[in-house]
């Protein structure tokens, strides 16, 4: 069982995995999870998210879309400046009326990926790791859905707290999702319903893209998205690879 | 030479020129766009599309032309977040040229990735310091295909000059030193194939030179 964490640490970043009592630095001590900073789990390449790839999702957002589903995935792209760690603070636009969480499996990619085929495509999976990727959808515009005013902005991508070794998920394919808002449970699904599937998007990817170590996938989330408001705890599971903790402040 | 950070970003603007704009006519009102953009339209040029001056664009298969998309990029010196239109060019190291090339495609409004983020679709050119040029708001941009310039634009009269748009882009995200803003394509973007070669030059930052190769030949 390898669950692998960065952390911040007594002035230094420091490699960790699970232990019974939090987790344990490469050094051998053993900290609770309140005692670090929790950084993204992994060095972060390329951020590639997928928009509306659950039913239900699609079926929810159906007001707001203006051109039906197509058959190609739709993914876009996010920067660094919007990862934060587990047990972070994301911030919240004072003007904004409706901020929703998104709770997604993130797929890790270990190998070079160039034009595999589905058959090949779990092999050049690290791991994986939970996401909370947060919109802002007032400034949503029809230009370059999702616009980065929506989905760009700095610490408004919570990542970890692990990278779960891809051994110790055998099938990421039936996975449970929730998203909890205070302890209440506000978003549920599971992975068995992603539209695009794990292989098929990183056969789709790789044929025009060709993924790196560290590149990650963020496979879309389920129904349920509501709005958050400063002082929110919101936490978002998924059964067997992590629960991701995420505080909402005001800007 | 450009060397790419290890965790900047490449952003690319769009319909930044106001003829690049005006080329949409009324469509912008209509859906699926519904209303002229307000805030900057940004995406995202991903590391595996960073390319250097010399080396090959690769056209995928079962695709004529791609479209050459030449722009001044700022690169970022100082971390940029919320800077005003004043404060923005002091954020700025200097500039590179950008070929920001895609498959051309007609809509604006949900556009594939395949379109923009094929490996080699964005050749960066050589960092040239920010004192090197007068302005970034009144350069000449010359496109040419196989030596012969088919297409010019400049950087003056955009609808967000560069600090305008550093600003504006900075007041919902931060950018990071080492980070690449472009100011946007110019209208009537010319179209290049397989066995062409294209070369970008911007006044006083010299020029951007690639060949296009076809995708069976660069495997």
């Amino acid at each position: 069982m390898t669950r692998r964490a960065r952390v911040a640490f007594a002035g230094a970043i420091h490699d960790a995995t699970a232990h019974a009592d939090g987790l344990q630095l490469v050094d051998g001590r053993v900290l609770a999870e309140t005692q670090v900073v929790w950084l993204p789990p992994f060095e972060v390449g390329t951020i590639i998210a997928l928009g509306i790839n659950y039913a239900d999702h699609a079926k929810e957002l159906a007001k707001e879309l203006t051109t039906s589903a197509n058959d190609e995935p739709l993914a876009f792209l996010k920067a660094p400046n919007t990862l934060i760690g587990h047990r972070g603070i994301t911030r919240r636009p004072r003007d904004a009326a409706f901020m929703h969480y998104e709770c997604e499996l993130a797929v890790v990619i270990g190998r070079v990926a160039k034009k595999v085929m589905r058959a090949d495509a779990m092999a050049f999976v690290a791991g994986y790791t939970v996401a909370n990727d947060y919109a802002v959808r007032d400034y949503l515009e029809n230009w370059y859905r999702p616009n980065l005013r929506v989905k760009n902005r700095d610490g408004c991508t919570a990542i970890g707290p692990w990278l779960v070794d891809t051994a110790d998920v055998p099938d990421p394919h039936a996975l449970e999702l929730r998203t909890l808002v205070n302890g209440e449970v506000r978003q549920r699904g599971n992975t068995r319903d992603l539209i695009n599937d794990v292989p098929a998007l990183i056969e789709y990817l790789s044929g025009f893209m060709t993924l790196a170590p560290g590149d990650v996938i963020l496979t879309g989330t389920p129904e349920g998205v509501v709005n958050v408001n400063p002082g929110d705890e919101v936490v978002c599971e998924i059964d067997g690879v992590g629960r991701l903790v995420n505080t909402i402040e005001s800007e | 030479m450009f060397s790419p950070p290890r965790r900047g970003t490449v952003y690319g603007s769009l319909l930044n020129h106001p003829d690049a704009l005006a080329a949409l006519g009324a469509a912008v009102h209509e859906p699926p766009y519904k209303a002229p953009p307000k805030a900057p339209v940004l995406y995202i040029k991903p590391r595996n599309t960073w390319v250097k001056s010399g080396d090959a664009i690769v056209v995928p298969a079962g695709v004529d032309e791609l479209e050459i998309g030449a722009t001044l990029g700022l690169v970022i010196g100082r971390a940029a977040c919320r800077v005003s239109e004043a404060q923005a060019l002091a954020c700025v190291a200097g500039y590179v040229i950008v070929n920001d090339v895609s498959v051309p495609h007609a809509s604006y409004y949900r556009p594939s990735l395949r379109f923009k983020v094929r490996d080699t679709f964005c050749p960066i050119g050589a960092f040239v310091p920010r004192a090197a040029v007068a302005s970034p708001d009144a350069v000449g941009i010359a496109v040419a295909i196989d030596g012969e310039v088919v297409h010019r634009a400049s950087t003056a009269g955009l609808i967000r000059p560069a600090a305008r748009l550093l600003a504006e882009v900075s007041a919902f995200m931060t950018l990071a030193p080492g980070d690449v803003l472009m100011l946007g394509v110019a209208a009537g973007a010319p179209r290049a194939r397989a066995g062409q070669r294209v070369s970008i030059a911007i006044d006083g930052l010299g020029r951007l030179d690639n060949p296009l190769v076809a995708e069976a030949e660069a495997a």
